[in-house]
């Protein structure tokens, strides 16, 4: 479905990918990890259109998506949920919602994922007329996501998505993000939190300082020694 | 003072009140989207009383159609404006910005004195808006009346288009986080240029009926208005739509009576609004209605 190809990004003559290729297949639940620097964000900046790489390719079913622009992704159900949750602080969450759907005019379909949304997260629609700003961190979170799918996606990015959510709440995305892949959407995403993206994802990708170091199925991962060594806080056993 | 004398300073007030308020607006909503002061707004705003002239004198077109027509032509210069001053500089610094906006504004002053002439023109008012009515023992024109009225229509057309519609929650949005409103597939050009067009759209409503009360039009009617009425948004809360109306208002009411309680004060006038300005900013930097913001790196 999505296909980067030695994709390199450089920031001021420094390169924050040097080279990178992987392959998202339809329908799962990729996940790229790594340390704070290591290019995740950078990966999916780029396929967003929002930094222009110095050479690669990114195909999306075949089309090149390094020539559109960002806000033409949305219409080929291409979205990201962006680190840091960014949504709209003096919209209401219906609004945030809303603007999910923008470039879409089904208003019966854009109903019906409304609903869907609000079966996800039913605290959203008991907020609905709220301001986003108001909301907690959890909440904001849920209406990231929630705003994405309004998009009705195909490809759903997330960036760091469990980032700064407590324990119970971090679980919480987690099943959420693979209920949401049950129902057909494919899914990369970046985490920090190795252990738990790896344990849902069907692929997981490595990334150090603009590379990618090693790729597996998330159970390889999580059982590398390796992988279990720098990210998962696990000892070294042999 | 009589009662109706102040009546009568207080309706003139009020609807001064009512055109600072209606150019504010441009500069707060440009400011709003943009982190951008639109120093050409005030020669968009003189502009538009040309646009009257030429279609009333010079084409003897009647105002019915003259007037929807220089609204709609204002529109389209302050989007040309935006495309040719401002688009090209993007991404480019803050300041580099800045000068082409002072820049744009010089242009489009220098180009009317080149073009029309530096000599002041009549402004054709139609006759049903300056005719004089006869309110207890003052006299007061008709128009001192349809200003304000105008202004309140103008401002509950953008109040819904703002946040009733797709496009004004698209405003809304590219005002807070221009990126993500991008990946939400929001073109953020469109929306910029569309703001352009709105706030144009009331400087020239503003410009029309500035035209029949002080009608006299020359190539730099607009700059001391344009100023007072960037005041008139700071003092307010810039980027605050609301706030532009309030600022507006004060500025307005209270230039009149600063004339008509302390006449030997005249000559201060337009002292009044730098003076406001100065307070204003001395003493609550971010205007009446502005928040503070975090300044976003």
């Amino acid at each position: 479905m999505l296909k980067i190809e030695d994709l390199v990004v450089a920031y001021g003559g420094i390169e924050a990918l040097k080279g990178i290729s992987l392959h998202v297949e339809a329908g799962k639940i990729i996940t790229l990890v790594g340390a704070n620097g290591a290019g995740k964000s950078t990966t999916l900046r780029t396929v967003m259109g929002l930094v222009k790489p110095v050479s690669g390719r990114v195909l999306f079913q075949g089309r090149d998506l390094l020539a559109e622009k960002t806000h033409q992704l949305a219409k080929l159900h291409i979205t990201l949920v962006p680190e840091g949750r960014r949504i709209f602080p003096k919209l209401t969450v219906m609004e945030n919602l809303r603007i999910g759907a923008f470039c879409r005019q089904d208003e019966k379909e854009i109903q019906r994922d409304l609903e869907w949304v609000f079966s996800l997260f039913p605290i959203l629609k008991e907020r609905s007329w709220q301001l986003a700003g108001t909301l907690s961190g959890g909440e904001q979170q849920m209406l990231a996501v929630g705003r994405a799918l309004m998009s009705r996606p195909q490809l759903l990015m997330m960036d760091e998505p469990s980032l700064g959510l407590a324990p119970l709440l971090v679980k919480e995305i987690f099943r959420i993000i693979k209920e949401i892949n049950q129902q057909g959407v494919t899914i990369l995403l970046i985490e920090q939190n190795a252990n738990a993206a790896l344990q849902i994802a069907d692929r997981g990708y490595v990334m150090e300082t603009g590379r990618i170091v090693l790729s597996g199925t998330g159970r390889e991962l999580l059982a590398n020694p390796e992988v279990k060594a720098a990210y998962l806080g696990k000892k070294r056993s042999g | 003072m009589a009662f109706d004398l102040f009546l009568q300073h207080l309706s003139n007030g009020i609807s001064l009140g009512s055109l600072y308020a209606l150019i504010a607006i441009g500069y707060t909503m440009v400011y709003g989207i943009l982190r951008l002061i639109n120093f050409a707004h005030g020669d968009i705003f003189m502009m538009a009383t040309y646009f009257a002239f030429f279609g009333i004198v010079t084409f003897h077109i009647p105002w019915y159609i003259t007037f929807p027509l220089v609204l709609v032509l204002t529109a389209a210069l302050g989007i040309g404006v935006e495309a040719t001053a401002y688009r090209p500089l993007r991404e480019a610094p803050k300041i580099s910005i800045l000068i082409s906006a002072i820049g744009a504004s010089f242009f489009l002053e220098n180009l009317t004195i080149v073009l029309f002439g530096g000599v002041p023109k009549p402004f054709p008012a139609p006759k049903l808006f300056t005719d004089v009515v006869q309110v207890g023992s003052v006299s007061i024109q008709k128009l001192t009346f349809y200003i304000p009225v105008v202004t309140v229509i103008s401002l509950l057309g953008l109040v819904y288009l703002i946040n009733k519609t797709k496009t004004g929650m698209a405003m809304r949005a590219v005002s807070m986080d221009q990126e993500t409103a991008r990946v939400m597939g929001i073109n953020i050009n469109h929306t910029i240029a569309f703001t352009f067009g709105l706030g144009s759209f009331l400087a020239a409503v503003g410009g029309i009926m500035w035209g029949m009360k002080f009608p006299q039009i020359q190539p730099l009617m607009g700059v001391i208005p344009g100023l007072k009425c960037f005041i008139a948004a700071v003092i307010g809360g810039i980027g605050n739509i609301g706030g532009a109306v309030i600022g507006g208002f004060i500025l307005g009411i209270g230039e009149i009576m600063l004339v008509a309680f302390l006449p030997n004060l005249t000559g201060y006038r337009d002292a009044f609004a730098f003076i406001l300005l100065i307070l204003i900013l001395l003493y609550k930097p971010t205007g009446i209605l502005g928040e503070k913001t975090a300044e976003k790196v």
